[in-house]
């Protein structure tokens, strides 16, 4: 097989880098655009698509190889198709996902889901007879606790790697992989600048702002989101905003379905949201990967030692309510809404855990549940200003 | 592989019931002592318990999964739920995991008796709810927790086998974690691990599992001798509870003999056994034997069930643990078995198919539950892959394994009353 060229790289963004407002609508439409058409033109300039389902994934692999990894993460469709393909009692993410692909809106090449709960893995094998390409299974740890789990992850990411060199036609070079990881490493420093801005200045930047320029990362070439976020950050820095009373909040429960982004906006008027897992996946590795050395068992390590925490994932060191406590501290929040996609297992048996772990520390939450595909998110808003009153004014 | 044994006194037929009935009170008795006496209990769950291993350390098994199902079967399980939804967990998420948190907060009380606190948790990945509940225990009494990862098959038509590659390398990964797990149990207990009592549990296991693959075949005969669907989840319990013990061997022994006798005397489940049926997913416990008689009634019997593969812990399947090298085999079979009983979830459609000739299965019967998105996420679309694979009608149905507020008898057997018409219409 020939070496990997690198990926290739086409612009999708029209962005001229000049107006912040322009660029946080371009986002929006591509985010919420259920035709990707990125996807379509990597394709139509002969490039292979590896579509990768919630949380993580290791993308730097994929990326080597000269395919664009696109998050698949549902849609805001009806799963019409789908819905003969699964029982009543599921998430939508789940039917919306396969819907997309069903209806030929997201042509893929390879698609990789991961055990990070009942319906994700289920959702391989459902992919898989359905679709003459190859769908995978990711068996990423969950015994990341064992001192034989990197071990263990090296060589699932050598097998995927395998697999992924086959779909691609190419083979992957270690060279070529460590260029990739640094092109990743830059991405996850801009988006922990993101972050960084919202817990110090959150009148800067608003949760839906920060969230489609997050997400687009999973849609377009990661060189072109790093350009964009690289030209977007001075002009968020500089923004003319003024703090306003609103309260500093933690959004926990956007792990894997996502909210409308609409639901998005409508906190961001009473809430200045500093932290949250939205798109966590994007931001689960939260240190430079090292590229020197072996680059496989580098991002086994960075998945298990310097990461995030989430619903899906098991790890004694990481007890959620715990970093959830720890991230609410940080971002010197003074309250959580801790949602969950309806039909969400992982996230509704967390809300438990987390609104016990609050009332033990006497901080304010609010409670709720989405739907991708909600269309209205008056009452929702309603609920959360009484709830926010109720905070300014206790 | 266990021989036909010469078929005694008739008297034995329905012994494998309440003999089953019996071990379970016994089992539960001696759980209850464990309670009252606080001895150490290792909460386990059926795909991929371990039992053969923990036995070397003298934990009382809890099957959380089996107490969950038996507040159903005794048909107490909505106030276990209610209880457990009043504490904060939604109506949405799995009912085994609610009734097991109700059991907790009554500080073990559970209508067979009271249920001993965890001393330590050791499940698989087989399924993701089995994490999220240890989580709970880890949070209620502080229980050390211990996730055995299983790699599944990565995709469809894969097909790792001891001598692979892949396979040695999964399987290394899996002894090192038993040898984590062995470690982390000497420490709970105090008990040096002892690798004869390991190869005797293992034994045991061995004769087990051998029975009950047989009794899973004789089902091949017509008539059917037992009901895969409730007579097969007595002894399903049984396998699971007494697993790698003498009691068990000494239940699958006789229960082959009363098998036997039944396939030489022609004994099936019902009068006239008029189609044989497959049933795939986890039975409906809030009408356990209604259920099964919705089908009975109209002649049907089910002769197999994939319940019987997956809650066996993929015991349906061969393997043979190797004595002379337990450790290495109890891996081995760890990663066999567990893995073949995530296939049965996840991709059943070709075992189903290859089963319905041997078996003569004249339509199969598939059973979402809204409790385990486990083994209803894919179902309608493996009824989708079957029925472009065979010729054989199947019903689709929806309900519950324990919150009977999603369940509709008129229902059910409206949707089974057609199902019999259109099997009866293809009859010549």
């Amino acid at each position: 097989m020939p070496d990997s060229p690198g990926p290739l790289v086409t612009p999708y963004l029209t962005w001229t880098g000049e107006r912040l407002d322009d660029l946080f609508a371009l986002a929006r439409d591509l985010t919420e655009d259920a035709t990707f058409p990125t996807v379509h033109r990597w394709r139509e300039s002969g490039g292979k698509v590896v579509g990768h389902f919630q949380v993580y994934f290791p993308e730097e692999i994929a990326h080597a190889a000269g395919m664009l990894p696109v998050k698949v993460r549902g849609a805001r469709v009806e799963p019409r198709q789908a819905d003969a393909r699964f029982g009543s009692y599921l998430c939508s993410v789940i039917k919306t996902s396969l819907e997309v692909a069903l209806s030929g809106q997201l042509p893929l090449d390879l698609f990789v889901s991961h055990p990070i709960c009942d319906a994700a893995r289920n959702l391989a094998a459902v992919w898989g007879r359905n679709f003459p390409y190859r769908s995978e299974i990711l068996y990423l740890p969950q015994n990341p606790n064992s001192r034989y789990a990197a071990t263990y992850l090296r060589e699932e990411y050598a097998r995927l790697k395998g697999v992924i060199e086959d779909v691609a036609g190419r083979s992957i070079k270690d060279s070529v992989l460590r260029r990739s990881m640094l092109v990743f490493n830059r991405n996850r420093r801009l988006l922990r600048s993101l972050g960084r801005i919202r817990r110090e200045t959150p009148w800067l930047l608003a949760v839906d702002e920060a969230y489609v320029l997050t997400a687009i990362g999973g849609l377009v070439p990661r060189e072109e989101h790093n350009r964009v976020l690289a030209a977007a950050l001075p002009l968020i820095w500089t923004r003319n905003a003024k703090p306003q009373g609103r309260i500093r909040v933690v959004f926990e429960g956007g792990f894997c379905e996502q909210p409308p982004i609409d639901l998005l906006h409508a906190i961001s008027e009473s809430c200045y949201v500093v932290d949250d897992d939205l798109l966590v996946g994007l931001r689960w590795i939260r240190k430079d990967v090292p590229v020197a050395g072996d680059p496989l068992l580098n991002l086994a390590r960075a998945y298990l030692e310097h990461s995030t925490y989430s619903s899906v994932q098991h790890d004694l060191r990481k007890p959620k309510e715990k970093m959830l406590l720890r991230r609410i501290r940080r971002a010197r929040a003074q309250a959580a809404i801790i949602t969950a996609a309806k039909m969400c297992e992982p996230g509704l048996d967390e809300q438990v855990a987390y609104t016990r772990a609050l009332d033990a520390k006497g901080l304010p939450y609010f409670v709720s549940e989405f739907e991708e595909r909600m269309t209205s998110v008056d009452h929702l808003q309603l609920q959360l200003e009484t709830f926010v009153e109720n905070v300014l004014f206790a | 592989m266990p021989v036909p044994v010469a078929p005694s006194s008739p008297s034995i037929i329905g012994r494998g019931l309440t003999e089953g009935a019996r071990l379970f009170r016994e089992w539960f008795d001696r759980l209850d002592a464990a309670a009252e006496h606080g001895e150490p209990a290792a909460y386990v769950f059926v795909m991929g318990s371990l039992a053969e291993l923990l036995r070397c350390f003298d934990f009382q098994l809890v099957f959380p999964e089996i107490n969950s199902l038996q507040t159903a079967v005794r048909r107490v399980a909505h106030e276990y739920l209610n209880e457990a939804e009043d504490y904060g967990y939604s109506p949405d998420v799995c009912g085994y995991v609610k009734a097991d948190v109700a059991v907790q907060l009554r500080d073990g009380r559970h209508p067979m008796g009271r249920i001993p606190k965890p001393s330590i948790a050791v499940l698989t990945n087989a399924c993701n709810t089995y994490v999220k509940w240890a989580e709970i225990w880890e949070r209620l009494h502080g229980t050390p927790v211990f996730t055995l990862d299983v790699p599944g098959t990565r995709a469809a038509g894969d097909d790792d086998r001891p001598g692979d590659a892949g396979f040695a390398r999964d399987v290394a990964y899996v002894a090192d974690q038993i040898a984590e797990l062995i470690a982390l149990c000497e420490r709970v207990t105090g008990i040096r691990f002892d690798i004869d009592r390991l190869r005797a549990s293992l034994a045991y296991a061995n004769e087990m599992n051998a029975c009950f693959r047989t009794l899973l075949d004789l089902n091949q005969r017509a008539p059917a001798p037992f009901n895969a669907v409730t007579d097969g989840t007595v002894y399903l319990g049984v396998l699971n509870g007494l697993r790698g013990t003498p009691e068990g061997r000494a239940y699958f022994t006789d229960l082959l003999e009363e098998m036997w006798l039944k396939v030489d005397r022609h004994v099936g489940t019902v009068q006239q056994e008029a189609f044989r049926l497959v049933f795939v997913g986890v039975p409906c416990y809030p009408m356990f034997r209604r259920f099964s008689e919705l089908f009975s009634e109209r002649g049907g019997t089910f002769v197999s069930s994939t319940y019987l593969w997956f809650a066996s812990g993929g015991a349906s399947g061969a393997w043979t643990y190797d004595l002379a090298r337990p450790l290495e085999s109890l891996a081995e079979g760890l990663l066999v078995s567990v893995r073949r009983a995530m296939d049965s979830m996840f991709f059943p459609d070709r075992a189903l198919a290859e089963l319905v000739r041997p078996f003569r299965a004249d339509g199969v019967v598939y059973h979402a539950i809204k409790s385990c998105r486990t083994v209803s996420t894919g179902l309608a679309d493996a009824r989708r892959a079957f029925s472009a694979s065979c010729d054989v009608p199947s019903l689709f149905l929806e309900s519950d394994m324990m919150d009977r507020r999603v369940i509709s008898e008129a229902q059910l057997k409206n949707r089974v009353d057609a199902f019999f018409e259109g099997l009866a219409v293809r009859r010549p």
